[in-house]
């Protein structure tokens, strides 16, 4: 089963620490924008089983929604995710999307202590974060996702703590908590901002995995937490190799054996008929990639799934002697990493992969 | 009977020069004025014609060249130029080429003055009787100073300067004065064509076509094509297939070679050992009663474990190391094998410039990529069972309880350097153990200074450390003096635990400890954090002497999925894995190759 991505490069503001491709918001150009994504809709004529509008802020496109979804052909029980903005989701926009038969939505909250959303740049402000939430579980999304931001400069244990425990009373069933990671074409990258040492941002981190867990978020993958059966179905085809559509500028596929993207250029991706696409990857999917994507996931890699790559289950065994045991969990089925283990799973996973 | 004249129109010198002096340039503007070779076919610095010998601008090996000169008195004078190598660790090779001729040209740059490496061999070439010919160039340059650098030559090395041709071999100003002051001080060779064959080995190479091509000087007799020759050193015996002599590009056959003539001979030979640098060559029908004088057996002095980095290349490394042996007899080696780094090779150099020229090519004319092992030197040790062994490998150290007297090789040193580093100088020389003999004042701002050291304390980094404190105006060479008694352990550096056996060294008891914490601290730096802890160690036997703890990795984690763009995260495990490929799994801990050639830079 196949996946769409449809990016949507358009912000109100850029926030400093965003390295995901975006241009100012323009009615016109969004309108074009649209256009263009429909073309594209009809060029790839898939009947998709998830749905996601990633960003940018594809919340600012809710108007044109719902005549894109018209030239999406969904799977049932499709899942059909929106990425919003808190300030800007009104009761207008949520219809709108409900209206589009987009069933789930990802708040960018980041965090709920006032000081590290001015840090980070954010427009709204921790009330109307949960403002925004409650609005939109009002107007009937039952799947409500929110971002957290781990390892911010000056955040500790405290105000982690605090940011989800006001996020757990709020009628949301996953969050995805990531590690601030300076990137370097960013404004952070150029300020250099000092981010905190890897010693507190694995207590951080550590520390909210098990918040997370205490209130019912359980972990599924190394970013992300979900209430039972909450899972983000259309993340986890990341995660399971699974292919995917995506269309709009800077937008990333893996369609028919090959991974491939789009130029981060809304002009051309406006002006070309079909989009322009630049292949990453002519054979994706080799083990190591297979095992790479698996190992990040709480469900872990199985041997079963090892064999049919053709490394057997010693040669895993093996490998899992160079790591201290606290990073991983062994069973009869298969191997996973603990949460330990996720904190440094380049390391971890390269040292299962025999490097 | 043979007409003895041609003697006189026979010149046989050598080029002696500090490097960057000159000695390549003046040798090709020779060759160009005698015509040897057509300007449209030189090549520039002809006659070091390996890549790396351009590009360091040394000679590595000797070369040699006949060249006819048409002089102002109206003979045509037969030169061979004999090239020689500028290198204190080619000591003996430029002693026996300096043993080829009856004269040298000692060129001194006309800024620069006379360098240690110079006068060293201007000393050889004076103790073999050489007629020395001072010659100054680069009087183009601006900071010239022909008349100082003329008083340098006679109060330094006490030979007349007056005469020395003012050149600039670079732009070709006065070569001919040159030639000119060949003919008339250089004295022609002697040697009685009738007698019995005496023919020194000068130098040798491998031809695959020919086999070992040997370069000669007959000091006596007469050798021709055909004839039944015998090495005097080494018994072995050839038939000789071709001889004559060299011209600038190609190898002229005559079918005879005389007394006082330079030529090679090619005999079949296989075997690069067979013709030793040093031996005299005879007929096996007429003999010589006697050898030439002067041959020795050259000995390995610096030693080092060479490893590929890839082990799956040790085959590739022993074929390259025994195509280098083919024209290089005094480059040792052996397998040797070290737990932490596989199989590789135990090789001996004559020094370090010796082993840093072999390391360079082993890399770039046969695109290995090596881990080496700090250099060591030979040690004598007297056990207490009374039995005498040499040890060039750390590995194979006895135990502290087994040995009565442990003796290391010391040399005596020269440096050569403006008197304003003097201070800087000394202390290094202390910190080397160096024992200071004495310093003369070359001139007001330019002193020599002796030193007596232990070879181990320069085998490490000391000309890295001479050039930093001296903003690189210092020289400086060495001769061996011999064995002496020393007090001596082996450090082991362990890493979580086990010894990792391609560090371990031999050093004096009063440097172990200062080293032990440089070598665990450069080892920190070196070894990037691991899943757990890795503690590093220095102990002498049992005893720890140094610590230090590289902590555990606490975080390497790439959390944002990124819109689906796993190409992004691929790449990165591309590189890890290409990473990996530069690291040593020694026991559990992971090292990068870089930290094996840190440690054998502590000075920095």
């Amino acid at each position: 089963m196949t996946g769409l991505y449809i990016h949507v490069p358009f912000c109100l503001s850029k926030c400093p620490y965003c390295d995901f491709y975006s241009v100012g918001y323009d009615a016109s150009l969004a309108e074009q924008y649209a256009a263009a994504v429909i073309r594209n809709l009809k060029h790839y004529n898939e009947a998709y089983d998830t749905v996601y509008f990633g960003g940018g802020t594809p919340v600012l496109l809710s108007d044109r929604i719902p005549e894109i979804m018209q030239n999406v052909r969904l799977q049932d029980n499709a899942e059909v995710t929106v990425e919003a903005n808190p300030c800007v989701t009104d009761e207008k926009r949520l219809y709108e999307l409900l209206s589009a038969g987009v069933n789930r939505i990802s708040f960018g909250v980041q965090s709920l202590d006032a000081d590290e959303l001015k840090f980070l740049g954010r427009r709204h402000n921790a009330e109307q974060a949960k403002t925004a939430i409650e609005l939109a579980y009002k107007a009937g999304f039952k799947n409500i996702s929110a971002d957290l931001m781990l390892g911010l400069p000056r955040q500790n244990t405290k105000t982690v703590k605090k940011s989800i425990a006001e996020l757990s009373q709020l009628p949301i069933n996953h969050i995805s908590a990531y590690l601030l990671k300076v990137e370097e074409n960013t404004p952070f990258g150029q300020m250099n901002i000092a981010v905190p040492e890897d010693e507190v941002m694995d207590e951080i981190y550590l520390f909210a995995c098990e918040e997370l867990e205490k209130n019912g978020f359980t972990q599924y993958e190394i970013s992300n937490f979900a209430k039972s059966g909450a899972e983000c179905k259309h993340n986890l085809k990341y995660w399971r190799c699974e292919e995917y559509v995506g269309i709009g500028a800077a937008a990333h596929s893996y369609y028919k054996g090959k991974r491939f993207c789009v130029d981060r250029n809304i002009h051309d991706f406006i002006f070309s008929d079909i989009q322009n696409t630049v292949v990453t990857d002519e054979a994706p999917g080799d083990f190591d990639e297979f095992a790479m994507l698996k190992l990040r996931l709480a469900e872990g890699l199985s041997f079963a799934q090892c064999e049919r790559f053709g490394t057997d289950k010693n040669t895993i065994l093996t490998r899992l002697e160079r790591i201290p045991e606290k990073y991983y969990r062994l069973d009869e089925k298969g191997v996973s990493l603990t949460k330990e283990g996720f904190l440094l799973s380049n390391a971890v996973i390269g040292k299962i992969l025999g490097y | 009977m043979a007409d003895k004249d041609y003697l006189s129109e026979i010149r046989n010198f050598c080029i002696i020069a500090h490097i960057d002096h000159g000695k390549s340039t003046l040798a090709d503007r020779i060759l160009e004025q005698t015509e040897t070779v057509a300007r449209r076919d030189m090549e520039e610095q002809l006659l070091d014609n390996m890549e790396l010998e351009r590009e360091r601008g040394i000679t590595i090996k000797a070369r040699a060249v006949r060249l006819n000169y048409k002089a102002q008195d109206g003979n045509t004078y037969a030169f061979n130029l004999i090239d020689t190598p500028g290198h204190v660790d080619f000591n003996y090779e430029v002693s026996r080429s300096l043993n080829a001729c009856e004269g040298a040209i000692l060129i001194v740059d006309a800024s620069q003055g006379i360098e240690a490496q110079t006068l060293a061999n201007t000393y050889l070439a004076i103790e073999q009787d050489l007629e020395v010919v001072p010659v100054i160039n680069k009087i183009d340059l601006p900071s010239a100073r022909p008349d100082e650098v003329k008083n340098e030559i006679e109060d330094v090395i006490g030979i007349p300067a007056d005469d020395a041709p003012l050149i600039s071999a670079k732009m070709g100003i006065n070569i001919e004065a040159v030639m000119e002051q060949i003919v008339k001080a250089v004295p022609p060779p002697k040697g009685d064509p009738d007698a019995p064959l005496k023919a020194l080995i000068f130098d040798s190479y491998y031809d695959s076509y020919k086999g070992v091509i040997v370069y000669v000087r007959i000091k006596e007799g007469t050798l021709r094509t055909g004839d039944k020759i015998r090495m005097m050193a080494t018994g072995a015996e050839f038939q000789v297939v071709e001889l004559g002599y060299m011209g600038a590009t190609t190898l002229n056959s005559t079918g005879e070679l005389k007394a006082g003539e330079v030529g090679y001979i090619a005999a079949s030979i296989k075997s690069i050992g067979d013709t030793k640098v040093g031996d005299t060559v005879t007929t096996a029908d007429n003999p010589a009663a006697e050898p030439l004088e002067g041959y020795r057996n050259v000995n390995p002095m610096v030693f080092s474990g060479i490893y590929p980095a890839d082990g799956a290349k040790y085959g590739d490394l022993r074929d390259a190391l025994e195509r280098l042996q083919l024209n290089d007899a005094s480059l040792a080696f052996e397998p040797e094998t070290s737990i932490a780094l596989g199989f590789g090779f135990r090789c001996g150099f004559l020094g370090l410039l010796h082993m840093d020229i072999i390391q360079e090519r082993l890399e770039r004319e046969y695109n290995l990529d090596l881990v080496t092992t700090a250099p060591s030197v030979v040690y004598k040790i007297e056990k207490m069972d009374g039995e005498t062994v040499f040890i060039d490998n750390p590995t194979n150290y006895p135990d502290p309880a087994e040995i009565m007297q442990a003796y290391e090789p010391m040399v005596k040193v020269n440096v050569f350097s403006p008197s304003d580093y003097v201070g800087n100088i000394m202390e290094l020389c202390q910190e080397r153990r160096g024992i200071f003999k004495d310093m003369k004042y070359l001139d007001e701002t330019r002193v020599d200074l002796h030193y007596e050291m232990p070879l181990n304390e320069i085998v490490y980094d000391f000309f890295d450390a001479l050039k930093s404190r001296t903003k690189g105006y210092a020289s400086y060479d060495y001769e061996m003096l011999g064995f002496y008694p020393s007090k001596l352990v082996k450090l082991d550096i362990m890493l979580n635990g086990d010894v990792v056996d391609a560090l371990s060294f031999i050093v004096h008891t009063d440097k172990a400890y200062p080293r032990a914490r440089k070598i665990a601290e450069k080892l920190k730096d070196h070894i990037p954090r691991q899943l757990f802890e890795v503690p590093i160690q220095a102990a002498i036997g049992g005893k720890i002497i140094a610590r230090e703890t590289v902590k555990a990795m606490r975080k390497d984690v790439l959390a944002k999925c990124y819109g689906g763009d796993i190409t992004r995260k691929k790449k990165l495990l591309e590189k890890q894995k290409e990473g990996k490929k530069r690291m040593r799994q020694l026991g559990t801990v992971e090292v990068p190759q870089e930290a094996f050639m840190a440690v054998l830079k502590l000075d920095e």
